[in-house]
């Protein structure tokens, strides 16, 4: 098999796209790289459809009067946005498409612990994602994505429990990750490979896998509480059935604060990758970065009552969830700070994947900042529920999340596909995701501190020239990610191809020991890891080699 | 045309202080931000691999001395803004004892209806005099709506089937706006109101008026409750003497502890009161047999919310029990 492949040359050369090209070999595909792919083109629809949405309230949004959409279908466009881009694009993006593609390589381990069930996550993905969408294309849901009660049990109209069944499902898509990756950590590391050797994507990786295991079990039940109390009237939320309506909020966001987490630690981790890479210099402070991401998988889980500090809660826990987060908040600036640090008498190259990643410090500082005002109860209690929330989130899971996503698909690109992007093009959207970006938020949190509440269709005359910026910044945010997807899709097949190992001349072995685009084994051979991660102060020597083969005795006893 | 405003306005004591409280934060993630965006994209420029002429010696990846201080500068300002934050929460949310000018809000699809003690009522709009601390007691009669008034820097989750309280003292007579801030369905955008600062005199007048456009004063609350109390019938069991039911006694409950049946005591409050009249059956007064039939459902929140007047007035009336 080997020196069939010599002997036809580089680009013949078998590896993990080529080996095997029909439809079936990749909808039945056990391999970690195919199922990342799988992912990638999925989860790129849902982003689509969740963007025209954003595009739609946004138009209505330029003018102060509700006058291009009615206010039902305004409700069921953000709801449609929100659920898109949270459960089928956020929480997936860089887990499901980047940590299944590099996170295996980075280890040394030539697939996940399992792959079918890797497999079984994507299919349990689309087929939430498939009902979910049915339940937005027969009539839409209203609820929000926060579906809270009595609302979404007793009083809208829509197959919310359709909805809540597809979430239910992606729900165990996640899970599933989550479990995959946290036993390939544990047990998949070649040898040598020890926990402090490991890219710190993957100490993120193991944190985000944490909270998808322990915290998603607990939104999916509560969610399907919610359609056993439309169906069936059992009162579980509804007070006028002997509910609870605030029980169903404090379930609910004992996910999905953490799941703000899940969507922002593998940006970090990825962030940690690229600068490190483009600053040619070890991560500073590796042990503080990686236990930083630690703190906040498990500080993340103890801040959730932050959400609920108008809703009547216990003032003395509103005093502790506050503290709390707080606490939270200083593991990110830690990062930040290392990440700053990272460049700090680094030789810098300003390519592509580098502009990503300082935009997303740009963006994810402001984010982190005005978390702040949240977590300080006298001013959450003004802002809660207005547009300096969303802005605020925005500027985390998309100004952060997205942009690391974006990081990152520049980075592993030539490694996933053989092909380099157009660097010119990529950095001119940077820039425009990062101007645009900029224009779209940043007036949204001058209007909600003016009081401008979140959800509305229409809003006081006086709003309106803030808001119509912020419309017109979409429409340059939106051009800034239309522009990859159109030179990505491009580059594979116009773009240069890329056959050396490492075109950005980046440590850790997916660069050093996998040839590009990988070969469906990643190695060779398991290698041996012999040095720490990202350790560019000795280019000459590297991260791990590739053992010889053990000689191989015919009739041996090993044989 | 360029009038354009980029601040709410000022017109509540707590709203003076939580100003200050955001100007602080604002003031200091300016400070923090700056040293990372600037400082990121000052170090990436002077770093910049073409430039040669740049000191790289010494370069390292570890500083306990770097780590502990970015730790625990942020860790103490952050503890510092949040008892400060906390100790502004507390103004609006702990619960007092007296003091207060209160009126209620119940919120339903799509609309605030207000209540003044004295009977007034008001439809998306609330008037209220300044410099008086205001309680405003906050229910929903359907689905989770939230009572803001951005002026004030105040609001309220209004919650089915729960008394929620919040204390604000208004200071500039104007008009400010009131919001729904909780998602609630098809009209959220249009539940929206007006909140208007009378100074006392005119508020007073205002008030013993009857609101705006009233002929004469109304009932008050407490009038509203007692005729309900009698409407509903509830005056065949409880405080009627001559009743073949036992039913325990008004007289005096309002404000003290009950002895219940199962060895709990309760203090009877709004939310007892109100729990009570909806289903009977969740707390029974030591001695006595759940008799009551519940009406969940079959009143409305504005008549238990006078009938709670009612009852409340009956405080002053005995020994209690």
């Amino acid at each position: 098999m080997a020196t069939q492949t010599i002997a036809h040359g580089e680009q013949q050369r078998v590896n993990y796209l080529n080996w095997k090209t029909t439809v079936a070999s990749w909808l039945f595909t056990y391999d970690h790289k195919r199922i990342g792919i799988l992912y990638l083109v999925s989860i790129t629809i849902f982003f689509l459809l969740g963007g025209i949405a954003a595009a739609l309230i946004r138009m209505e949004l330029a003018t102060p009067k509700g006058d291009l959409l009615t206010s039902d279908v305004y409700n069921k466009m953000f709801t449609i946005h929100g659920v898109l881009m949270i459960f089928f694009f956020l929480v997936p993006s860089i887990p499901a498409v980047f940590g299944n593609f590099v996170l295996p390589m980075m280890i040394g381990a030539r697939d996940v612990a399992f792959p079918r069930l890797n497999l079984l996550s994507w299919y349990f993905f689309m087929v939430g994602a498939l009902l979910a969408t049915i339940a937005l294309v027969k009539g839409g849901i209203d609820t929000g994505w926060t579906f809270y009660t009595p609302y979404s049990s007793s009083f809208a109209k829509g197959e919310v429990s359709l909805a809540i069944v597809g979430v239910f499902l992606a729900g165990f898509s996640s899970i599933f990750t989550g479990i995959n990756f946290l036993v390939t950590i544990h047990k998949m590391r070649a040898p040598g490979m020890t926990w402090f050797r490991l890219p710190l994507f993957v100490w993120a990786m193991y944190a985000t896998s944490l909270i998808q295991v322990l915290g998603t079990p607990v939104v999916a039940i509560t969610l399907l509480l919610v359609a056993v109390e439309r169906s069936l009237r059992i009162g579980i939320f509804d007070p006028n059935l002997g509910g609870d309506p605030i029980l169903y909020q404090h379930l609910f966001w004992f996910y999905s604060h953490p799941a703000v987490y899940i969507m922002i630690l593998p940006g970090m981790g990825v962030i940690s990758e690229v600068i490190s890479a483009f600053s040619k210099k070890r991560v500073f402070g590796y042990h503080f970065v990686a236990f930083a991401s630690l703190a906040i998988a498990i500080i993340g889980f103890l801040v959730w009552g932050h959400h609920m500090f108008s809703t009547g809660q216990s003032i003395y826990a509103s005093i502790l969830f506050s503290f709390l987060t707080f606490l939270v908040a200083i593991p990110s600036a830690i990062k930040t700070f290392n990440w700053m640090a990272t460049i700090w008498k680094g030789r810098v190259h300003w390519e592509a994947p580098m502009i990503y990643a300082l935009g997303f410090m740009g963006l994810f500082v402001i984010g982190g900042l005005t978390g702040l005002y949240l977590a300080a109860m006298a001013t959450n209690v003004h802002l809660t529920d207005t547009y300096f929330i969303v802005a605020h989130f925005h500027y985390v899971m998309v100004g952060g999340a997205i942009m690391a996503y974006l990081a990152a698909l520049h980075f592993w690109w030539p490694k996933m596909t053989g092909r380099m992007y157009p660097q010119s093009w990529a950095k001119l959207s940077a820039l425009l995701v990062f101007v645009g970006f900029n224009l779209t938020f940043f007036p949204q949190f001058i209007l909600g501190y003016m009081g401008m509440p979140r959800r509305y269709h229409s809003y006081p005359e006086e709003w309106a020239a803030l808001n119509l910026l912020s419309s017109a910044g979409a429409s340059v945010l939106g051009i800034g990610y239309l522009l990859p997807a159109i030179y990505l899709v491009w580059s594979l097949k116009y773009g240069r191809v890329v056959t050396e190992r490492n075109p950005w001349g980046a440590r850790g072995l997916e660069w050093e020991l996998v040839d590009t685009p990988p070969d469906p084994h990643n190695f060779e051979r398991t290698p041996i890891v012999t040095r720490p991660a990202y350790d560019y102060g000795h280019p000459e020597e590297p991260t791990g080699i590739i053992p010889k083969p053990r000689p191989v005795v015919v009739g041996g006893k090993d044989g | 045309m360029w009038n354009i405003p980029f601040v709410p306005p000022t017109a509540s004591q707590e709203a003076v202080g939580i100003s200050w409280l955001y100007w602080v934060i604002t003031a200091l993630s300016v400070f923090f931000g700056g040293i990372v965006l600037f400082g990121a994209i000052f170090l990436a420029v002077k770093y910049r691999a073409g430039n040669q002429n740049v000191d790289r010696s010494n370069a390292t990846d570890s500083d306990l001395r770097l780590e502990l201080s970015w730790t625990l500068i942020p860790l103490i300002l952050a503890i510092a803004i949040f008892g400060w934050a906390a100790k502004l929460y507390g103004d609006i949310y702990a619960p007092r004892e007296g003091g207060y000018y209160e009126v209620f809000v119940v919120g339903k699809q799509w609309m605030w209806h207000c209540q003044h003690p004295n009977g007034v009522r008001e439809n998306n709009e609330l008037t209220l005099p300044a410099g008086q601390l205001i309680k405003a007691t906050i229910i929903s009669q359907d689905v989770i709506h939230a009572f803001s008034i951005p002026a004030f820097r105040v609001k309220r989750d209004a919650v089915p089937g729960r008394y929620n309280a919040m204390y604000f003292t208004p200071t500039v007579p104007g008009e400010y706006h009131l919001f729904c801030t909780e998602y609630c369905g098809t009209k959220h955008s249009e539940m929206i109101g007006k909140v208007r600062v009378l100074p006392p005199d005119e508020f007073e007048k205002w008030l013993q008026s009857g609101g705006a456009g009233a002929a004469a004063a109304p009932m008050s609350l407490e009038e509203q409750g007692k005729q309900l109390f009698t409407k509903l019938a509830c005056n065949t069991c409880h405080m009627n003497p001559n009743s073949a039911v036992k039913a325990p006694d008004l007289n005096g409950l309002y404000g003290h502890e009950v002895k219940l049946a199962d060895g709990r005591t309760v203090k009877a409050d709004d939310a007892y009161i109100r729990e009570s009249i909806l289903n009977p059956g969740a707390k029974i007064v030591a001695g006595y047999q759940n008799q009551m039939p519940p009406y969940q459902g079959q009143i409305k929140e504005e008549e238990i919310i006078a009938l709670i007047a009612y009852i409340k007035s009956l405080a002053q009336a005995g020994g209690g029990n």
